[in-house]
């Protein structure tokens, strides 16, 4: 089996790490939102929904990471610079690594950003 | 001979010419309104636009001089109300989103180098929607029976029949007729983007604007869905007084405020993008340079596309959510603040790098920039949740809103307007006229909303349509209201230039500006789009490729004929835009106009409950559009190929995947499936809040829906099965298959509808059983349609116009059954485990 994914020819991987920082975001906010509006529900603290928020986070930045190295791998590790404007299929691919790779940057430090909260807040104040 | 050899390919030339000239022609008279032309539909859509956006203007005026001095009896409280509602919904609704779908049909194919947008009727139709939908709603003020709730219609106010009469209804369904029209141009900018680029432009050589408008796209789908089924629920609870808003039978009006934001927020991005995308074509041109950091610019696009759905909450800050929710939003909120600097950053360097010209539409842009950076500085000290608190509700937010959407969307728009202008009719607009409205219009601008940010500090609250003399605010009110005409004059300057006559004015050059990009070799005389599709090399194919222009006009790329009377285009690969299709789109037509006024007939009869007059339109709409199905799509064409010039020869029918039609289904359905979604996310919402969300009544009877789930998930195995056999060319067995998965869907539906009607859940009781009845009636009326699609099919086969290699119907209908298997799985299991698991 392999563990590190093949390159494969898509505009979808474009989208994976926005994408990882959403579901990050859905879980942040419905686990939280869920738990301050029915915490008998599980019976469980606050310091749990952190620690959820927590080991969401680590995943999440986690799978940003691997895309990150994918797009690198994509973007031939760094060897060509932009602009990436030839019109060869190679330059499309250069092209959409680095893309991919800014879009990485970008989604880790949102998914930092929103976990944040978590880091301060010890209760469900309103 | 040579000599002879010349004069006989010149006069076929010349016979090429006039007959793709013949197939684009307009019709003449009063015809020419039956046009589907990307260039008409684009330059009505866009002057409507901006007609309602002048409208919208005046009431502004209008709610201006009402505010210039402390206890003023200029307007009534009530007209006040109508003439904010209508500002805001009008500003929002029918001149920015609009706007950019119109500069969008008219810009993209020449940009991308096709010839027309893949479905030109789907256009024509999305146009027709909006100005019916816009005039009933513009309309309304002069009956006294505009919505007067506010632009974003706040429950329980809003949903009170006592204080916002009728208005409220016809923001709801003008509305929700306009949604459905930007929906439609979702999906003709997705598939054009994707599909329909000239070949050779991959996806790193592609416009930025393209770019952008790909992602505006795919935002829209997300965004509006949610709010139309807020509607949907908005619109149940006032017509039939199903408790959704209402705190006394279990509702909340707060559900409301979700959906409105869910989509309200990502909506002021739907709007920024574009307007951002037309200076990422301006600034290279008068930057005489290639855009610096074309990678960063899509990694902005894209990221604001996503994180833009994460501040919604944003807006809801003062309705006592726990703070942990709040500081969710706020982070993101900050975190927007990344990708949208990236742009402005990207803009700068590449004016540093290049030699800066500054024309009129670089000094709309620049001053729209400035304007928009203190419109974003001032975001970020709303999105902190302390600060917001205070600011909540104050001028503070309007000069706020005002920043932003002014100098990020009004600004760029009209410096596309001097850009662009001579597309429209081969002449430029008066540079001199230009620079004046900049300044009256910048300092005007300023002078009218900077002081709001002060009367908002001083605790001026948005929406009062008088103030008292002694609390300090009137100074500051004068000054708005002076600003406020000073900008307006500005405005009438740029309308009075495009309407001055310009008969005497000698015709301009093709590409006054020098730019780079493929719209610039566009003929305003010519409907064709572009002579022959070229293939393009370049970001910047007229700075490169430097006989590109000669050799289009004369006719030696792709498709420069049109032998058997179809308008033709190409379809491309995603990635790489290599040519694989020619593509056959519908011509001039009544069939939109019709199918937009009955479907927009329905929606203003159901405003005042004429219900016989809503059937009767809602059966002629539904026969206009079986009639343009029918007659204008999945045609099987006289040949299986055709040689498309340069030596290749393209299929002329593709189904699944590869077909257009295919893909405009999956992209509508996932609109559809996002409003599923905000209908179940409506229903866990309420178990959230309520101890016991069921208030003791009987939930649907659990049997009936899980029969209801397992024979929706028959239907949909029986249309696969179909599609199958009928590629093996087992017509027979694929025809009984249809009729079998339509009788199960009748079964289905039944059982569906059994679950909840056997316990008597009345959904005017309690939001419980609303809710229930709501997805329950959701899958229903999909089932419905679903029906109509077998039915559709089976007639198509029987016609002979669906046949064993010609499957696209097929297709597009097990695609449909594929989102509809998830809906009605989920739904039903939802409705008749989820109590008994609580």
């Amino acid at each position: 089996m392999r563990l590190i994914p093949k390159q494969i020819e898509t505009l979808w991987t474009l989208f994976t790490a926005p994408v990882v920082w959403a579901a990050h975001f859905l879980v942040c906010y419905l686990g939280a939102a869920i738990y301050c509006a029915k915490p008998e529900l599980v019976g469980l603290s606050f310091s749990a929904v952190r620690a959820g928020i927590a080991a969401a986070t680590v995943i999440a930045l986690s799978l940003i990471a691997l895309s990150a190295w994918l797009a690198w791998r994509q973007w031939g590790f760094g060897t060509d610079d932009p602009p990436h404007d030839d019109p060869t299929r190679r330059d499309r691919t250069l092209f959409q690594g680095f893309a991919t790779l800014l879009l990485s940057g970008l989604s880790f430090i949102a998914v930092i950003f929103t976990a944040m909260p978590a880091l301060f807040l010890t209760e469900c104040i309103r | 001979m040579s000599a002879a050899v010349k004069e006989r390919s010149r006069e076929e030339y010349k016979a090429q010419e006039e007959r793709l000239r013949t197939v684009w022609a307009n019709p003449t008279g009063w015809r020419y309104w039956t046009s589907v032309n990307n260039f008409q539909i684009g330059l009505w859509y866009g002057s409507a636009a901006f007609a309602f956006m002048l409208f919208a203007g005046a009431l502004a005026l209008l709610m201006r001089l009402q505010l210039a001095v402390p206890d003023n009896d200029f307007l009534s409280a009530e007209f006040f109300n109508q003439a904010f509602t209508l500002h805001g919904t009008v500003m929002m609704f029918l001149f920015a989103v609009p706007i950019f779908e119109a500069v969008a049909i008219f810009l993209l194919p020449p940009m991308l180098g096709a010839r027309e947008m893949p479905f030109p009727r789907l256009g024509a139709f999305s146009f027709w929607s909006f100005f019916l939908g816009g005039i009933f709603v513009c309309g309304s003020i002069f009956f006294n029976a505009a919505p007067s709730t506010g632009w974003f219609m706040y429950p329980p106010l809003a949903t009170d029949k006592e204080f916002s009469g009728i208005g409220a209804d016809i923001w709801l369904l003008g509305l929700s007729f306009i949604e459905v029209a930007s929906i439609a141009a979702a999906v003709e900018l997705i598939v054009g983007i994707m599909k329909c680029r000239a070949p050779g432009m991959r996806i790193n050589l592609m416009p930025l604007f393209a770019w952008y408008l790909l992602i505006v796209a795919g935002m829209i789908l997300f965004a509006f869905p949610p709010l139309i089924a807020g509607d949907l629920l908005f619109e149940m609870e006032r017509m039939f007084d199903w408790p959704f808003f209402d705190a006394a039978r279990g509702g909340d009006p707060l559900l409301w405020q979700h959906l409105f934001w869910i989509f309200g927020h990502p909506e002021v991005y739907i709007i920024f993008l574009p307007a951002i995308a037309l200076m990422a074509m301006i600034v290279p041109t008068f930057s005489q340079r290639p855009i610096v950091g074309y990678s960063w610019i899509v990694l902005a696009a894209v990221g604001t596309g996503f994180l833009s759905f994460g501040l919604w909450v944003h807006h809801m800050f003062a309705t006592g959510l726990p703070q942990i929710s709040l500081a969710f939003f706020s982070a993101a909120s900050e975190a927007v603040a990344i990708p949208t600097g990236v742009q402005i950053f990207v803009f700068i360097a590449t004016m540093l790098a290049g030699r800066v010209i500054f024309s009129t539409p670089m000094l709309f842009g620049a001053g729209g920039l400035a304007i928009f950076v203190i419109g974003g500085l001032t975001g970020v000290m709303v999105a902190l949740a302390p600060f917001d608190w205070q600011a909540h509700d104050t001028y503070f937010v309007v000069a706020h809103l005002h920043y932003v959407l002014i100098g990020g969307m009004l600004f760029p728009v009209v410096a596309g307007l001097y850009y662009y202008y001579p597309l429209i009719d081969a002449k430029q607009l008066s540079d001199r006229l230009g620079r004046l409205a900049f300044w009256l219009m910048f300092c005007g601008f300023n002078i009218a909303f900077f002081p709001m940010h002060l009367s908002g500090l001083r605790g001026m609250p948005r929406r009062v349509f008088t103030y008292p003399t002694e609390i300090g605010w009137d100074w500051l009110n004068l000054i708005s209201t002076a600003g406020a005409f000073i900008f307006a004059a500005g405005v009438l300057v740029v309308v009075l230039d495009v309407l001055r006559p310009k008969h005497r004015q000698p015709r301009g050059e093709l590409n006054p500006w020098n730019a780079g990009t493929l719209e610039w070799i566009s003929e305003p005389e010519e409907n064709w789009g572009v002579r022959s599709i070229p293939i393009v090399r370049s970001r910047y194919p007229l700075w490169d490729q430097k006989d590109l222009a000669r050799k289009v006009n004369e006719g030696r790329y792709y498709l420069p004929d049109a032998e058997e009377g179809w308008r033709e285009g190409l379809v491309t690969s995603v990635l790489d835009a290599e040519p694989i299709q020619v593509l056959r789109v519908g011509g001039t037509s009544y069939v939109t106009i019709v199918s937009a006024l009955s479907l927009g007939a329905a929606f203003i009869a159901l405003t005042f409950h004429w219900w016989i007059a809503t059937a009767l339109a809602a059966i002629i709409c539904f026969c206009a559009v079986i009639y343009w199905l029918w007659t204008g799509t999945g045609e099987i064409p006289e040949k299986p190929e055709k040689n498309v010039g340069l030596g290749l020869s393209l299929p002329l029918y593709a189904s699944g995947p590869d077909s257009v039609g295919w893909w405009a289904m999956f992209i509508t359905m996932v609109g559809d499936g996002t409003a599923f979604a905000s209908l179940v996310f409506g229903y866990f919402f309420y178990w959230t809040i309520h101890a016991d969300f069921t208030a003791g009544i009987a939930g649907p009877d659990a049997v009936w829906s899980l029969v209801a789930a397992i024979l929706f998930a028959a239907a949909w195995g029986l249309m696969v099965a179909a599609r199958t056999f009928n590629r093996r060319g087992a017509t027979a067995a694929m025809r009984g298959l249809l009729v079998l998965s339509l009788l199960t869907t009748v079964g289905a539906s039944a059982a569906g509808l059994a679950g909840p009607w056997s316990p008597g859940m009345e959904p005017t009781r309690h939001v419980y059983p609303a809710i229930v009845w709501i997805l329950v009636l959701w899958v229903l009326a999909h089932g419905a349609v679903g029906t109509v699609m077998q039915a559709y099919c089976l007639a198509r086969s029987l016609a002979g116009r669906l046949t064993p290699k010609h499957d696209m119907d097929l297709g597009n209908v097990v695609l449909y059954w594929h989102f509809l298997l998830v809906t009605a799985v989920i739904t039903f299991t939802i409705i008749g485990l989820f109590p008994a698991a609580m």
